[in-house]
C-alpha cells in the first residue's frame, strides 16, 4: 500500500467523520438543550436533500440548493417545534422515542407522496467535479475537500456560538438547570425553538451535501442518524466538542476497518474467509468502539459525570 | 323452441368462457412504502397492467415495507383469511426466503417476478414455486461472460456483504476467464464508496464490475465519476433501470449492463406492454415492470388451459404456458425443471435518447440460459 492512497482514505475518514458531525452536533445539541430524544433528525437529513435536489432542478444552481437545505429544513423544524415537539419535553423518554418515530414514518410517506418513489437526482456542478492535486502527489475528490472545509467552519461558527455569544451561554444554562434560566426571565421557549432550527437546518445541510454524491430517496436518513447517535454517545451527549472529536473518531475508524481489516485477515486465513469476516468486523467497528467507550467512560468522552 | 335453443346457445357460450373460469385470488406482497418502493410499485403495476381484462382475476395487495416479518404477517394473513390461490410480488431474496417455503407448503402457488435466491432453485426446490424473473446468479453470469468477451483480463468486483451479493460475484467468477485483482464486500446499505473507490484506482484492474441495487449502486455510479477513475465500469441491469438512470444522471453513459430485458427487443408483446404502460402510467416501464407484467400473463394463460380447483391441472397449466398462449415480453421463454426461466441475457449500453438517458441493446450475451442449480433440486 502506498503512502498516497494512505493519506487519501485518511481524508476520506475525515470528510465522513465532518459530515458525520453535521448530523450529531444538532441532535446532541437538542438532547443535551431540552432533554429530547429526535429520532426525526434523520428526516430533516433527508428533507435537506429533497429541497436541495427540487431548487436545483428548478434553478440549475447549486449553491441556492445548498441554502434551501438550510432553510427548509429549518422551516419545517419549526413548524414542528410548534405543533408537536414542545408538548414532549415534559414527556418521559418512550414517550418522545414513539412521538418522533410517528414523525419519521409521517415524513418519509409524506416526501414520497410528493416527490414519488423513485430517487431524484442531484449532482455536484462542474467546477467541483474531478479531482485537485494536494501536496506529496496526492489525489483527492475537490468536493470531498469542500465537505472537510465546511464542515471545519461549521465546527469553528459552533464553538464561536457556544462559547462567545449569549445565545450560547443561555444554551449552556439551559444544559445546566432547565427550572433555573427559566426562574431568571429568559424565554425558553424561544431558545428551544432556536436550538431545534439550528439542528434541523445543519441536518438538511448535511443531506444536501451527500446528496450530491450519494441517492436522494426515501429513508436516507435513518442509517446516518443511527450513526449519529453512536456518535453523541461516544462524544458525551450534550457535547459539541464531544460531537466533534466522536464523529471525526467514528468516520476515520470505519473508513480505515474497511481498508485494512480484509487485508489483515488475509494474512492469517484463506482469501475469502478473510474478505467476508474482514468487511464484517469493518462494518461493527463503530458499535465496537462504542461498546469501549461504555465500558470504561459510561458518560462519554467529554460527558458530564 | 327458438326461445330454447336461443337460451341453450347462450348457456353454452357461458359454459365455454367459463369452462375454467373460477375465481383467482392473488395476493401481491410487495414493497410498497419506504427504500425501495420503486421496485413493488413497478411490479404491481405491471402485474395489474398484465390482468386488467380479466374479471376472474381478484387481487389483493399488501405492502411488506421491505421487512421479512411483515410479508411473513401478510402471508398469513393472505392464506388465512383471504383465502388467496397465488401469492406473488416480493422484491427482496431475503423476504422470499422467509415467505415462500410457508406459501408452497401450505398448498398454495407462489410466482415470483423478482427474487430468485439459490436455494430455491436447488436444494429447497418446490412444486408449486415457479420463478418467472431469473434465479439471481444469472444476470451476473452474463456479466462476467460479457466481461471475458470484450476482452477484459483482471477486474475489481464489489458487491453487499450479504447472500445476494455472494451469489453475484459467484456468478460473474463462473463464466469471466480473467483474473479478479480484488474482491470486496460492503456493509449492506453503504452509500459512501470513497474507499473502495481509492482502493480500486490504486489497483491493476482492467475493469470494474458492481452489483449494488437500488440506492447504493446510485450512489456508486456517481461517486465513481466523480472520481474520474478512468476504467470501464459493468454492472446487471438493477443500477441502470429507468427510475434509476434519472437519479444517476450522465454518470451512467455509456456503461454496459446485463438484463433479460430491455425496452428495445423486438417482439408483438414488448412493444405493447411499453406502449400500454406508458399510456397507463406515463411513465417508461422498468424490468421489473416487465417482470410483474410476464407474472399476470403468466396466471391469464394457465387461467384459461386448467381450472385453480385442480392444483395439479394448474400447475401444468403454468409450466405449459409458454407453449400455451403465455408470450413472454423478453421473446423466447420455457421453464427449466426446477421452475426457473430457460432465457437469452443480453447486454445492454446506456444511451441518451431524445434527452432522456435509456438503455440500448447492443448484443445477446448469453443464450438459452438456464441455471446452476437445475441439478440440485429434487421436485
Amino acid at each position: 500500500m502506498s503512502l498516497q492512497l494512505f493519506i487519501e482514505q485518511l481524508l476520506n475518514g475525515i470528510q465522513f467523520g465532518f459530515m458525520l458531525f453535521l448530523m450529531s452536533a444538532g441532535l446532541t445539541l437538542i438532547f443535551g438543550v431540552m432533554g429530547l430524544i429526535n429520532l426525526a433528525h434523520g428526516s430533516f437529513f433527508m428533507i435537506g436533500a429533497f429541497s436541495a435536489s427540487f431548487v436545483a432542478g428548478l434553478t440549475g444552481n447549486f449553491f441556492l440548493a445548498i441554502l434551501a437545505s438550510l432553510i427548509f429544513p429549518a422551516l419545517i423544524g419549526i413548524t414542528v417545534e410548534f405543533s408537536i415537539i414542545r408538548k414532549l419535553y415534559e414527556r418521559d423518554h418512550l414517550d418522545q422515542v414513539l412521538a418522533t418515530f410517528a414523525l419519521i414514518l409521517i415524513f418519509s410517506e409524506a416526501t414520497r407522496y410528493i416527490f414519488g418513489a423513485f430517487p431524484l437526482f442531484l449532482d455536484i456542478p462542474n467546477i467541483l467535479q474531478g479531482n485537485i492535486l494536494l501536496p506529496g502527489e496526492i489525489v483527492y475528490s475537490k468536493y470531498r475537500l469542500i465537505i472537510i472545509i465546511i464542515g471545519l467552519f461549521i465546527a469553528i461558527g459552533l464553538y464561536f456560538l457556544i462559547n462567545r455569544t449569549l445565545l450560547g451561554i443561555q444554551i449552556k444554562a439551559g444544559q445546566n438547570d432547565r427550572q433555573m434560566i427559566r426562574v431568571l426571565g429568559i424565554n425558553i421557549s424561544r431558545l428551544y425553538t432556536i436550538v431545534f432550527a439550528m439542528g434541523a437546518a445543519l441536518a438538511g445541510l448535511a443531506g444536501a451535501l451527500i446528496g450530491a454524491i450519494q441517492s436522494v430517496e426515501v429513508g436516507m436518513g435513518e442509517p446516518v442518524l443511527i450513526l449519529a447517535f453512536v456518535v453523541i454517545v461516544i462524544g458525551g451527549i450534550g457535547s459539541i466538542k464531544g460531537a466533534l472529536i466522536g464523529a471525526l473518531l467514528i468516520g476515520v475508524l470505519d473508513t480505515m476497518a474497511r481498508l485494512f481489516l480484509p487485508i489483515f485477515f488475509e494474512l492469517i486465513m484463506e482469501t475469502s474467509q478473510a474478505l467476508s469476516l474482514g468487511s464484517s468486523l469493518a462494518s461493527m467497528s463503530a458499535y465496537l468502539l462504542m461498546a469501549l467507550v461504555l465500558i470504561f467512560r459510561p458518560t462519554g468522552l467529554f460527558g458530564k459525570k | 323452441m327458438f326461445k330454447k335453443s336461443i337460451s341453450t346457445f347462450i348457456l353454452f357460450l357461458l359454459t365455454i368462457s367459463y369452462a375454467y373460469g373460477d375465481k383467482v385470488k392473488v395476493g401481491m406482497i410487495t414493497t410498497l412504502s419506504g427504500g425501495g418502493s420503486g421496485l413493488g410499485i413497478d411490479i404491481r403495476d405491471g402485474f395489474a397492467l398484465a390482468v386488467k381484462d380479466e374479471p376472474n382475476i381478484e387481487i389483493i395487495s399488501g405492502d411488506d415495507q421491505r421487512k421479512p416479518d411483515i410479508a411473513v404477517q401478510l402471508a398469513d394473513k393472505m392464506i388465512q383469511s383471504d383465502k388467496v390461490d397465488i401469492i406473488t410480488g416480493i422484491v427482496w431474496s431475503n423476504l422470499a426466503m422467509a415467505v415462500v417455503p410457508a406459501v408452497v407448503n401450505q398448498g398454495k402457488f407462489y410466482l415470483s417476478p423478482n427474487a430468485g435466491p439459490s436455494l430455491l432453485a436447488g436444494k429447497k426446490c418446490h412444486k408449486n414455486y415457479f420463478n418467472i424473473a431469473w434465479q439471481n446468479d444469472n444476470l451476473h453470469e452474463a456479466a462476467g461472460g460479457y466481461a471475458s468477451s470484450a476482452g477484459f483480463k483482471n477486474s475489481f468486483i464489489i458487491a453487499p456483504n450479504y447472500p445476494a451479493g455472494k451469489d453475484a460475484l459467484t456468478g460473474y467468477k463462473r463464466y469471466f476467464k480473467g483474473s479478479i485483482e480484488n474482491e470486496v464486500y460492503t456493509k449492506l446499505g453503504q452509500t459512501d464508496y470513497a474507499a473502495e473507490i481509492a482502493k480500486i484506482r490504486a489497483s491493476n484492474a482492467d475493469s470494474v464490475y458492481f452489483f449494488l441495487p437500488g440506492g447504493m449502486g446510485i450512489a456508486f455510479i456517481k461517486q465513481f465519476s466523480q472520481a474520474q477513475v478512468d476504467l470501464p465500469l459493468v454492472g446487471p441491469a438493477f443500477s441502470f433501470d429507468q427510475g434509476i438512470l434519472k437519479a444517476v444522471g450522465n454518470a451512467a453513459l455509456g456503461v454496459k449492463n446485463t438484463s433479460q430485458w430491455s425496452k428495445d427487443i423486438e417482439n408483438a408483446q414488448n412493444k405493447k406492454f411499453v406502449k400500454d404502460f406508458q399510456s397507463a402510467y406515463g411513465r417508461l416501464p422498468s424490468l421489473y415492470a416487465s417482470q410483474g407484467y410476464d407474472t399476470g400473463k403468466i396466471i391469464v394463460s394457465a387461467m384459461a388451459n386448467a381450472s385453480i380447483k385442480d392444483m395439479d391441472a394448474f400447475r401444468e397449466a403454468l409450466k405449459n404456458a409458454p407453449s400455451q398462449g403465455f408470450k413472454s415480453t423478453r421473446g423466447k421463454f420455457s421453464f427449466s425443471s426446477n421452475h426457473h426461466p430457460i432465457q437469452d441475457i443480453y447486454v445492454r449500453e446506456v444511451v441518451e435518447e431524445n434527452g432522456t438517458l435509456t438503455n440500448k441493446l447492443i448484443s445477446s450475451g448469453l443464450v438459452d440460459h438456464s441455471n446452476f442449480y437445475v441439478d440440485q433440486c429434487k421436485m
